[in-house]
């Protein structure tokens, strides 16, 4: 059995699981479709997003180098990073050279995707984790399973217990503003005593050369304000060219992950403090992550480089509302997580992911930048079978079946055979149980067929 | 374009051939009725989805061009499935893409490539005449006819005119129901878990009939069913169109 399908069992087995993935992702879905409702004309504003991003990608040299020197003009540092290693290694040193025991860090799913956390741990750094949802999973010590709701696998009831257990001093009545005051005092010291605080970015705008974060909590605005040295780790398919379409982006953004008009939270950072300014970090530091990026681009996935990770696919995904994040086991799940994972952790790791699918094109549907996803997925497959990753059996079977296709006697002799056999084992018009087909009966059964096929039928009625 | 009496090739997909031969009956009989002469072209077989969505691009490649040759001749071609008729429809002009003597082949074939209740409707603005059948029953929309053709209204409206007949509501009528094609035998644990929300759902909806426009989607819907015991039957939609309704449904015998 393939680490996946263990993964799945898992996750089919846990019914606080479902229950969990079902009340996010069920309520983002209904509060997105009214957004959407609301929202005039949103199908050509998805085309607008779309044209952003692929002119940016398209001139992604350009719109870097501008955004270089405009970040530097403002005070700030660049840094460029090609692997998840050189990221993090350049992390650690601008942690050290500051000398930093401890860091308060804003969620950043490009964190996750360079193992920044297991990064800080190994280099004997503490980490305060700011957003409530990742501070949840950095109790459990488990990792995000969403990109938006890093701990939707839990529920209330699961989170007050960890909250009793590891928080000083824990609430005491079972409320919510109760949890939140419980975190919030836990929370509270570590941000305001880090030394450095590090975030990711949203968007990176090149003609100002600023960052833009958004949270709902404002976690990102109080840890990454009073710390002497801020430290941004962004994705170099990040980069929009200016506000105005920053702007567009973030309600793109916003309106497909949550259904809200605007996140809470809305802050461009625009280097570190000023002279006259009354607070802000002495430092910034911007680390441009490749990370598989640029090959994307040449390999036929540059449609992906558009995701500005809203979440809106995995929502609406039929597999990812019954096996949850984790099961997909890299950084990003559902269908995004299908076509990335295999390019961050290779194809013969996550050969399962791009084929766990459907194809049922709800993903591209909601996609607020009209991402293929499942012409991406298919690619992937096409890749798999090529390099020979594909089960032996089902390339066996396609194999067979695909002689047989092609050769329409052979066919019809064929499926008269296999109509004549399913008949035989079938009972009362329903087949429980069939050999070959055992994927389809242990959870279904299968009609009978009729005694001849469709050919056969009407070519004896043609004779009369 | 529209013809007085088109020659329209009937493709009828390996499942309906295989497992559901009425459904292919009842589209010839609905096709005849709105004023077309149907061939079934002998040599077909499969459209290729299976080597498709499989990865098996070059087998896919070579049924496509197969089918396309077979199907060049006639005015239109007629498909009692969203799925196939996407297939030939869209993948096939995206498979060929580069083919500078079959892409443009693709091209044309699938420009004149129609799911059945989508031709009868929107090409043919056909209604079927003295179809009666007194039943409250429910739609599922198939995901690519749905998504790939924008199958929605069309098979309401044919079916709005069957006398008798009322559609109550489906909750998550748009979801996917979890067949997949190869996905449900690849991955059976996941798919159960889907299509058994999709009956309960369908249980739910209080009707006594579940209709779809896909056998394979059926078949996976019909076959939960049954299992669980629900007495909800299940029909392809262009049997009730053509006035074979009141026949058995998926899983009864004749
Ligand atoms: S692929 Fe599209 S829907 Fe999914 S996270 Fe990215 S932008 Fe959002």
């Amino acid at each position: 059995m393939s680490a996946f399908s263990d993964r799945v069992d898992l996750a089919l087995a846990d019914p606080i699981l479902k229950i969990a993935v079902e009340r996010t992702a069920g309520t983002a879905e209904a509060k997105r479709a009214v957004a959407v409702d609301a929202f005039p004309d949103f199908d050509r504003a998805r085309d607008r997003a779309a044209a952003i991003k692929d002119h940016v990608i398209a001139h992604l040299g350009e719109y870097l180098e501008m955004f270089e020197a405009n970040a530097i003009a403002a005070g700030a540092k660049v840094h460029w990073a090609q692997t998840a290693d050189e990221a993090c290694a350049i992390v650690i040193d601008i942690c050290k050279a500051a000398g930093a025991k401890s860091v308060a860090r804003s969620k950043s799913m490009l964190g996750e995707e360079i193992g920044l956390p297991h990064a800080l741990a190994e280099a004997g750094i503490t980490r305060v984790e700011t957003d409530l949802a990742e501070h949840i999973i950095q109790l459990a010590d488990e990792r995000p399973s969403h990109i938006i709701w890093p701990a939707m696998h839990k529920t209330r009831e699961q989170v007050s217990a960890l909250f009793k257990a590891k928080h000083r001093s824990p609430h005491e009545e079972e409320t919510i503003a109760a949890m939140a005051e419980s975190a919030r005092r836990e929370l509270r010291s570590g941000m305001l005593g880090a030394d450095v605080g590090i975030s990711g970015a949203n968007f990176l705008v090149a003609d100002t050369g600023a960052i833009c974060t958004v949270t709902n909590e404002g976690n990102a605005e109080l840890s990454l304000v009073p710390p002497r040295v801020h430290i941004v780790t962004a994705g170099i398919e990040k980069i929009v060219p200016s506000m105005p379409h920053a702007v567009h982006m973030l309600r793109m953004l916003a309106r497909s992950a949550t259904g809200a008009a605007l996140t809470q939270y809305t802050t461009f950072y625009t280097g570190p403090k000023r002279t006259g300014d009354h607070d802000g970090p002495e430092e910034m530091h911007i680390v441009l992550v490749d990370n598989g990026r640029t090959t994307m681009r040449e390999e036929g996935l540059a449609e992906m480089l558009r995701c500005i990770r809203c979440g809106a696919c995995m929502n609406h995904c039929v597999v990812f509302r019954q096996i949850g994040g984790h099961a997909y086991g890299g950084t990003y799940p559902g269908p995004m997580g299908a076509v990335l994972t295999p390019v961050l952790d290779g194809l013969a790791a996550s050969r399962d992911l791009p084929n766990a699918c459907t194809l049922n094109g709800k993903c591209q549907e909601v996609c607020p930048v009209r991402i293929p996803l499942p012409t991406l997925l298919r690619g992937w497959r096409e890749k798999s079978w090529r390099e020979g990753l594909e089960p032996r059996t089902m390339r066996a079977g396609i194999g067979i079946w695909a002689a047989v296709a092609r050769r329409p006697r052979l066919y019809r002799l064929a499926s008269g055979m296999a109509v004549r056999v399913m008949r035989i084992v079938g009972h009362a018009g329903w087949i429980k149980s069939l050999p070959l087909a055992g994927g389809w009966t242990r959870h279904r059964d299968l009609p009978k067929p009729a005694s001849r096929s469709f050919m056969e039928q009407y070519s004896q009625e043609k004779r009369r | 374009m529209t013809l007085d009496h088109p020659r329209v090739a009937l493709f009828v997909t390996c499942l309906v051939d295989l497992m559901r031969p009425r459904i292919g009956f009842a589209a010839i009989r609905a096709l005849e009725a709105a004023g077309c002469e149907v061939v079934v072209p002998t040599e077909q077989t499969c459209c290729g989805q299976p080597a498709l969505n499989s990865g098996d691009r070059a087998t896919a490649i070579d049924l496509a061009k197969r089918v396309i040759a077979m199907l060049e001749p006639y005015d239109h071609v007629v498909i009692p499935s969203g799925s196939c008729a996407g297939t030939i429809r869209c993948h096939y002009p995206e498979i060929l893409e580069d083919d500078p003597e079959w892409g443009p082949r693709a091209h044309t074939v699938g420009a004149k490539t129609y799911e059945v209740m989508a031709y009868l409707d929107e090409v043919r603005g056909w209604r079927p005449e003295g179809v009666a059948l007194p039943v409250r029953a429910t739609y599922h929309d198939s995901c690519s006819g749905l998504r790939e053709l924008g199958i929605k209204a069309q098979p309401r409206r044919l079916l709005d005119a069957v006398e008798g007949l009322s559609l109550a509501p489906l909750a998550g009528e748009e979801t996917c129901c979890g067949f997949g094609g190869t996905f449900c035998v690849k991955y059976p644990a996941i798919s159960n878990a889907i299509v058994g929300e999709k009956a309960a759902a369908i249980d739910a909806s209080g009707a006594d009939m579940l209709l779809a426009g896909d056998l394979g989607c059926l078949m996976n819907m019909a076959g939960k069913l049954h299992r669980e015991g629900s007495r909800v039957r299940a029909f392809h939609a262009i049997e009730l169109i053509a006035g074979m309704g009141d026949g058995p449904a998926i899983g009864e015998e004749a």
